[in-house]
């Protein structure tokens, strides 16, 4: 259930606007203004040598039409959801068993423990692991298992593989944290009453803990959709993803208008994903009220 | 006769160093109403989850119809559990959740729509199916969670300590309700409960645990009213129990005919001579502890007028009475150490006589047949 907004109980001034005051002058001046910004620069014309020239011009969004950026963007989803999956299906065992270990603390250390070291440097560890000198080939090619070196890096697989590892305690966290309020005896319950170890798990563990998906799947999908550093270090040609196209547009062919518009597709593809799904949130929650308001209404069966 | 029989042999479970149950065994036979109680810590509900599947003994078998259950999961055994907490299924409405076994087993459309009516009607829930068990009050979740446990027509039902969330009042309804379902389905329900009242009440035979052991076995009346351990007497109602020695073995003419029973005189510190009748063999000089239920003992404040000689009487001041309504209890002081409880029903048209109030002499008299010799300590 979510809270109902704040109010003022019964004439007692309410604080709230001036408590949410520095918040608001924070958000306003790093994150409203630039979206405005964006949002303004991809309604104009591109200037010569990079920046706008102060003319209303579509000719950003004419661009987008091209079926390269197109392809761009289908890859950037396809990539994305791709990615999302992995992660959540690794997380759901990891965050079901830290739930259910005796040493939660020391396991949430583990999975925070990355974040005590720079995105960069981690991405570039992954490069030194599969670099054609790398780790990974070292260590094949001293067991004998290969004669040349394995070309890892490069390429779309190498790109999921560390967007996967990067988002993973973005996902963890918030399972671990839904899983540890579910009560376990449900399992036995559903166990006793002939489900299978899977069943249990499908039909019972997965739908009691959905918001903690949805806030994992939202973790993970929206920082992939706009990866920019992960496709452009271990990512070849063929794995651009659309933050790659920004960047190209901004700093390469200087055309700011088509970065910006490209910005926005992200944003407003992101946002609609958010929408669409605290609009099933919200259908969950209120169906579960309207039942409430309808108690004690002769029920029979239903299906 | 629907239902199994369950057999129990030599089981033993620990968790590390501790021993949650101890060479166990018994055997429950179809359609029983068994029940396995103690206090908390005694391994009932152990052995409860071993019956179901959820934990596996260190030693021992189980048997459902002579068939070895242990090497079976939770959901291949044709038993069900109600759980103590209920464990319903927060996201499913509940016809939904007495549907779930259907469900799992892929049933047809029809097939479930006639019998979660069926058994929604047994529970009395029909005009709750589509609620959501956050929208049910503790007794209608419990039946649900009834309801669900029997949809599967399991031949064996558990039932984990199903009414302790419940407050007093419910707990006799849902108690008689449980008595109900038994008697209209006739499968074997094994009960696990810290309340003796409850047991009683319901159950065809009872195990008595403690501390993972099992300390006896038998139906409500004999367990009562013939307690095998001084914890069974202890725990089993309310007694009064002493250690004495045995003076004096006759014959007890007052018996009836064919049974062997003796008439015994008793020296007990705190109450001087008692007799008591007993079917176990004692001898002079042996140590035993007596018991006399509190409720088979009458308080009056003359002296008892009788001659029977196997009538005892003992005198004390009452210390405490606590008046409950259709009954008194009275603690009564004999000496220094030793309290007396007696129990007064009180009865409607009996001439009750003037009221017993606290510093009040009073006489205490009851039969030797109530009295019991609940053990014999070896000398």
């Amino acid at each position: 259930m979510k809270e109902s907004p704040p109010k003022s109980a019964r004439g007692r001034p309410n604080y709230g606007t001036r408590y949410a005051g520095p918040t608001a002058l924070w958000f306003t001046l790093f994150f409203a203004t630039p979206l405005v910004i964006i949002v303004l620069y991809s309604f104009l014309k591109k200037g010569l040598y990079g920046g706008v020239q102060p003319i209303w011009s579509l000719d950003a969004y004419r661009s987008l039409a091209n079926p390269t950026f197109a392809a761009v963007a289908l890859k950037t989803l396809a990539t994305s959801v791709i990615a999302t999956a992995i992660t959540i299906a690794l997380a759901l065992p990891c965050g079901y068993f830290m739930a259910r270990s005796r040493n939660q603390t020391f396991l949430l250390l583990l999975v925070i423990i990355p974040f005590w070291t720079n995105f960069l440097i981690r991405v570039y560890a992954w490069m030194a692991i599969l670099g054609n000198n790398g780790f990974l080939n070292e260590v094949l090619h001293r067991l004998g298992f290969v004669k040349e070196y394995v070309q890892f890096l490069y390429n779309q697989e190498a790109v999921v593989l560390v967007l996967v590892y990067m988002y993973l305690p973005y996902a963890i966290l918030p399972l671990f944290s839904t899983i540890d309020k579910f009560d376990f005896s449900l399992l036995e319950a559903a166990r006793d009453l002939g489900a299978t170890k899977l069943q249990s798990m499908t039909k019972v563990l997965i739908p009691n803990i959905k918001s903690g998906v949805f806030t994992a799947v939202l973790f993970t999908f929206i920082p992939i959709f706009g990866a920019y550093a992960v496709p452009l270090l271990v990512g070849g040609k063929d794995s651009y993803m659309l933050g790659n196209v920004i960047a190209d547009q901004l700093t390469k062919t200087r055309n700011w208008p088509l970065a910006s518009a490209i910005s926005m597709m992200i944003t407003v593809v992101t946002t609609a994903g958010v929408m669409v799904m605290m609009n099933l949130q919200k259908r969950d929650a209120q169906r579960l009220a309207e039942e409430k308001l309808s108690t004690g209404d002769a029920g029979g069966g239903e299906q | 006769m629907k239902g199994s029989d369950v057999k129990i042999e030599r089981v033993s479970k620990a968790f590390g160093d501790f021993k949650a149950l101890k060479d166990v065994s018994m055997e429950i036979k179809k359609g029983e109403f068994f029940s396995l109680l103690g206090p908390s810590g005694c391994g009932k509900t152990t052995l409860l989850r071993i019956i179901a599947g959820f934990e596996t003994p260190n030693d021992g078998a189980v048997t459902l119809d002579g068939t070895d259950v242990l090497p079976l999961p939770p959901n291949m055994r044709h038993t069900n559990t109600v759980f103590q907490n209920y464990a319903l299924f927060p996201h499913l409405s509940v016809y939904e959740n007495v549907a779930f076994p259907l469900r799992i087993k892929k049933a047809k459309g029809s097939i479930i729509r006639e019998r979660v009516g069926d058994y929604l009607k047994l529970v009395e829930l029909e005009a709750h199916a589509r609620k959501k068990p956050s929208q049910l009050s503790g007794g209608q979740k419990q039946r649900v969670a009834i309801a669900r446990a029997l949809i599967n027509e399991p031949s064996v039902l558990l039932l984990d300590e199903p009414l302790s969330a419940l407050d007093a009042k419910l707990r006799q309804h849902m108690l008689i309700e449980l008595d109900r379902i038994h008697d209209k389905i006739g499968i074997t329900f094994i009960y696990v409960t810290h309340d003796q009242q409850e047991a009683l009440s319901v159950s065809d035979r009872i195990a008595v645990m403690n501390q993972g052991d099992v300390l006896q076995i038998g139906t409500p009346h004999e367990i009562y009213e013939s307690p095998a351990s001084d914890f069974v007497a202890r725990f089993i109602g309310e007694t009064n129990l002493f250690e004495g020695k045995v003076l004096a073995v006759e014959k007890f003419n007052g018996a009836p005919a064919g049974a062997d029973v003796s008439m015994a005189e008793l020296e007990i510190p705190e109450l001087g001579r008692i007799k008591v009748t007993t079917v176990d063999e004692i001898r002079p000089g042996q140590s035993v502890a007596f018991s006399v239920r509190p409720e088979k003992i009458v308080i009056t404040t003359d002296k008892p007028a009788t001659k029977r000689r196997d009538i005892n009487l003992i005198e004390g001041i009452v210390d405490e009475p606590i008046y409950s309504g259709f009954q008194t209890k009275f603690y009564v002081r004999l000496s220094e150490q030793a309290v007396f409880k007696v129990i007064k029903q009180h009865a409607v048209y009996s001439d009750e006589g003037p009221d017993i109030v606290w510093k009040d002499s009073v006489y205490l008299s009851w039969s030797a047949d109530d009295g019991y010799i609940v053990s014999v300590k070896e000398s």
